[in-house]
C-alpha cells in the first residue's frame, strides 16, 4: 500500500519534490530538468511498473503557468497510483523531457498531448502528430481553440481540386448548451457557446 | 489473495518460419498500406508496413481516424450530459464505460451510491464483458478463417442486446448510468431472463471451444504468434486480457475492487507465453467467471434504493418530484442553469473495462462543468506496442495479431 510511510520516505530520498493536497492517490509536484531520474527510480527502485497515464491541463491564457504536464503510474506491487506534476515554465514555447526512453507507453502518449497542447517533449524519438494530420495548424485542446472549430484546408490536395472542400466549423446552435455558472441567474441561463451563426445565416467574419 | 488460473500450452516449431524466410527472399522488399478502412483493421487503423517478401520489417500504426474530440466536448457541458459520449468509446461494451465514467465523477463529488445501485453495476459490467468478448473471440476465429464460431458467439450476444434494450431502452449505446446512481430500476422478471441467458450461454462457449482450442490450423495459426514478453507489456503500457495473457497479475477489479467486486468471488485467468493463443483463452476463461460473479450477484441481488439521495440534491431531483414539489422544482432549476455544484479537485479512476483500464482524469475548478477530462483508452495504449513486436512476423500474421489484441478504434481515437 502506498501509506504514510512510503510517502515520507519517497519525499525524504528525493528532496526535490513537493506534495500536493489530493482527493485520491498520492500526488508530488516534479521541477521538469529531474523528471527523467525521477522516473528511472521509480521504475527501477519504487516498483512503478506501469505509465498508465501521460497528459496535460492548459490552465487558461492569463495563468502564470500556463500548462502543466501529469503522468499517472500503478505500481503493481504497492497497489496503488501515484501523480506527477510538472508545470512547463514557458507559457509560449511548452517544454518538458521526454520519459519515452524509460517508459515505451508514453511515446504515444507524449505525441498525442504535442499534437494537442503543444508541448515539445524534448528528446522524444518520433514527436509527431498522432490524432489530427500532420499538417494541422492549431493546437485544439488548448483553452483558447474555439468548440466549433477553425476553418482549415483539408491536407489533400487531389480531393480539394474536385471538392473544393475544406474542414469548416460547426454551427454551435444546436449545443451543447451551457450556463456560464457565474453571472445573475435571469443572464446564465444555458445557451450554446457562440450564437453568431447557424447553418442559414452565414457566420459574420 | 486471488486463486489464480494458469494454462500450460505446448510450443510448437513454428517460430523460426518468419527467419527462415527472410533469409530466402531478399530482394523482394515493397512497402504496403493497410487501411484505414480494410477488413482485417476491425476499425480505420491504418498500417504502413515495410516487407521483405512476406517478412514484415517495420509497422507504423496510424490512427486518428475516428478523432471527434471527445474531451474538448467534454469541458463544455455538464456532467451528466457526458454521460452519451462515453457510449461512443468502447462501443462494443458501452455499458462498463458508463459505469466507469460514473464512478469517476462520484468520487471527485464524494458520493456514495447504495448497495442495489452497486449489484446492478457491476452486473451490467460483466454482461458488457461478456459481450464484448463474445464478439472478440467470434472476430479472432474469423480472423484466423474459421467462421463458424463467429455465429455461435452472434447469436448468443443479440440475446444480450436484447435483454440491454429491455434494460436501458437501445441495444447498442446504452447511456445507463447516472451520476449517483442508474437512469433506472431493473424491470419485473429481468433477473430471471439474465439468469435464463446465463444457464444457456455455457452451450454456446463449449461449442466455441469445441471448434477453436484443439483445433490444428488454430493453433498453427496463433499458438508462438505475436508473443508479447512480461517486460514489454508492462513497458507498453497494456492492460486488460491482453497484459494479464502474457502472465502479468493484474485486475482492477481484485487489486482496486471498485463497485462492490470484492464481495464476489471469481478467478483472474493469467496466460503463460503471451501469444495469440493465450490472449484468446483469457478471453475464453474469463466470459465463464463474469458468468459466476452474475450468479452470484443475482443469487444475492439487494433491496432499496438504485440511486443515491445525496447525488440527487447535486445532480437531478427525481422527475416526479420536480413536478409536485417547490423544494424540487427550484433545486432542478438551479442544477439546470448552472449545472451541478461539483467541488474543485482532481481525481484519477480506472475501471476494468472488457479491452482493459478505462481510465477518467478528471480536473475541476469547480461549477458545472469538468475543466478537463482525459480519457485513458486501453486501446490507444494497447496498439502502442504494434510497432514494437510484429516486425519479424509474416504478413498473414498480421490478421491474427490484430484480432487477438481486440481493439475498437472510437475508444483509441476518442
Amino acid at each position: 500500500m502506498i501509506d504514510d510511510e512510503f510517502t515520507k520516505a519517497l519525499l525524504e530520498k528525493k528532496g526535490f519534490l513537493s506534495r500536493r493536497d489530493s482527493l485520491d492517490c498520492l500526488t508530488v509536484d516534479c521541477p521538469a530538468d529531474r523528471l527523467v531520474d525521477m522516473t528511472l527510480a521509480l521504475r527501477d527502485e519504487d516498483g512503478f511498473d506501469l505509465l498508465v497515464d501521460l497528459t496535460a491541463i492548459d490552465h487558461g491564457e492569463d495563468a502564470e503557468v500556463r500548462f502543466s504536464v501529469v503522468l499517472h503510474f500503478y505500481s503493481l506491487v504497492h497497489r496503488g497510483y501515484l501523480r506527477i506534476h510538472v508545470l512547463c515554465s514557458d507559457n509560449e514555447k511548452p517544454s518538458v523531457p521526454s520519459v519515452s526512453d524509460v517508459y515505451p507507453a508514453a511515446n504515444w502518449h507524449e505525441r498525442e498531448t504535442y499534437d494537442m497542447f503543444g508541448i515539445e517533449f524534448t528528446g522524444h524519438p518520433d514527436l509527431r502528430r498522432i490524432l489530427m494530420w500532420d499538417e494541422y495548424p492549431y493546437f485544439p485542446l488548448r483553452k483558447d481553440f474555439p468548440l466549433a472549430g477553425i476553418d482549415t484546408p483539408l491536407p489533400a490536395a487531389d480531393v480539394v481540386e474536385v471538392t473544393k472542400a475544406s474542414v469548416e466549423p460547426a454551427p454551435m446552435m444546436g449545443g451543447p448548451f451551457v450556463s456560464s455558472g457565474d453571472n445573475v441567474m435571469s443572464e446564465s441561463e444555458p445557451r450554446a457557446r457562440d450564437e453568431s451563426w447557424t447553418e442559414e445565416s452565414e457566420k459574420p467574419s | 489473495m486471488s486463486k489464480t488460473v494458469t494454462r500450460e500450452i505446448s510450443i510448437g516449431d513454428v517460430g523460426t518460419r518468419g527467419s527462415e524466410a527472410s533469409e530466402k527472399a531478399d530482394s523482394d522488399r515493397m512497402a504496403l498500406n493497410v487501411g484505414p478502412s480494410h477488413p482485417t483493421t476491425h476499425g480505420v487503423l491504418r498500417l504502413i508496413m515495410e516487407l521483405n517478401g512476406d517478412v514484415i520489417e517495420k509497422c507504423e500504426p496510424v490512427i486518428g481516424y475516428l478523432h471527434r474530440g471527445d474531451e474538448k466536448i467534454a469541458e463544455n457541458m455538464t456532467y451528466n450530459q457526458f454521460v452519451p459520449y462515453t457510449d461512443r468509446l468502447d462501443y462494443l461494451a458501452p455499458l462498463a464505460n458508463n459505469v466507469a465514467y460514473a464512478l469517476t465523477v462520484e468520487k471527485l463529488a464524494g458520493v456514495e451510491v447504495p448497495e442495489r445501485c452497486q449489484a446492478i453495476r457491476v452486473l451490467v459490467c460483466e454482461l458488457a464483458r461478456i459481450s464484448s468478448h463474445l464478439l472478440g473471440m467470434g472476430v479472432f476465429g474469423m480472423d484466423a478463417g474459421a467462421w463458424t464460431p463467429f455465429m455461435y458467439t452472434f447469436t448468443e450476444r443479440e440475446k444480450l442486446y436484447t435483454l440491454f434494450e429491455e434494460l436501458t431502452g437501445a441495444r447498442f449505446t446504452t447511456s445507463y448510468t447516472r451520476i449517483g446512481g442508474v437512469a433506472r430500476d431493473i424491470p419485473d422478471g429481468w433477473l430471471d431472463r439474465v439468469k435464463t441467458f446465463c444457464e444457456n450461454l455455457p452451450k454456446a462457449t463449449d461449442e466455441v471451444e469445441k471448434l477453436l482450442t484443439r483445433n490444428r490450423i488454430f493453433l498453427d495459426r496463433t499458438e508462438g504468434i505475436g508473443e508479447i514478453s512480461k517486460e514489454d507489456a508492462l513497458a507498453y503500457g497494456l492492460t486488460g486480457p491482453n497484459l494479464r495473457a502474457s502472465g502479468v497479475d493484474l485486475d482492477l477489479r481484485k487489486d482496486k475492487p471498485y463497485s462492490g467486486y470484492e464481495k464476489y468471488d471469481f478467478d483472474v485467468p493469467i496466460g503463460t507465453r503471451g501469444d495469440c493463443y493465450d490472449r484468446y483463452l483469457i478471453r475464453i476463461e474469463e466470459v465463464r467467471q463474469s458468468l459466476r460473479i452474475i450468479d452470484q450477484v443475482i443469487s444475492d441481488f439487494p433491496s432499496g434504493l438504485w440511486y443515491a439521495e445525496d447525488a440527487r440534491k447535486i445532480f437531478a431531483p427525481p422527475k416526479e418530484k420536480i413536478m409536485t414539489s417547490m423544494e424540487e422544482l427550484i433545486q432542478n432549476f438551479m442544477i439546470v442553469t448552472e449545472g451541478p455544484q461539483v467541488p474543485p479537485g482532481e481525481v484519477y479512476f480506472e475501471a476494468e473495462n472488457p479491452k482493459g483500464a478505462l481510465g477518467f482524469y478528471l480536473v475541476s475548478k469547480g461549477g458545472g462543468v469538468p475543466y478537463r477530462l482525459k480519457i485513458r483508452a486501453p486501446s490507444f495504449c494497447n496498439l502502442s506496442i504494434l510497432e514494437k513486436f510484429v516486425p519479424g512476423h509474416m504478413l498473414a500474421d498480421i490478421t491474427v495479431i490484430l484480432g487477438s489484441l481486440d481493439f475498437v478504434m472510437g475508444e483509441c481515437d476518442r
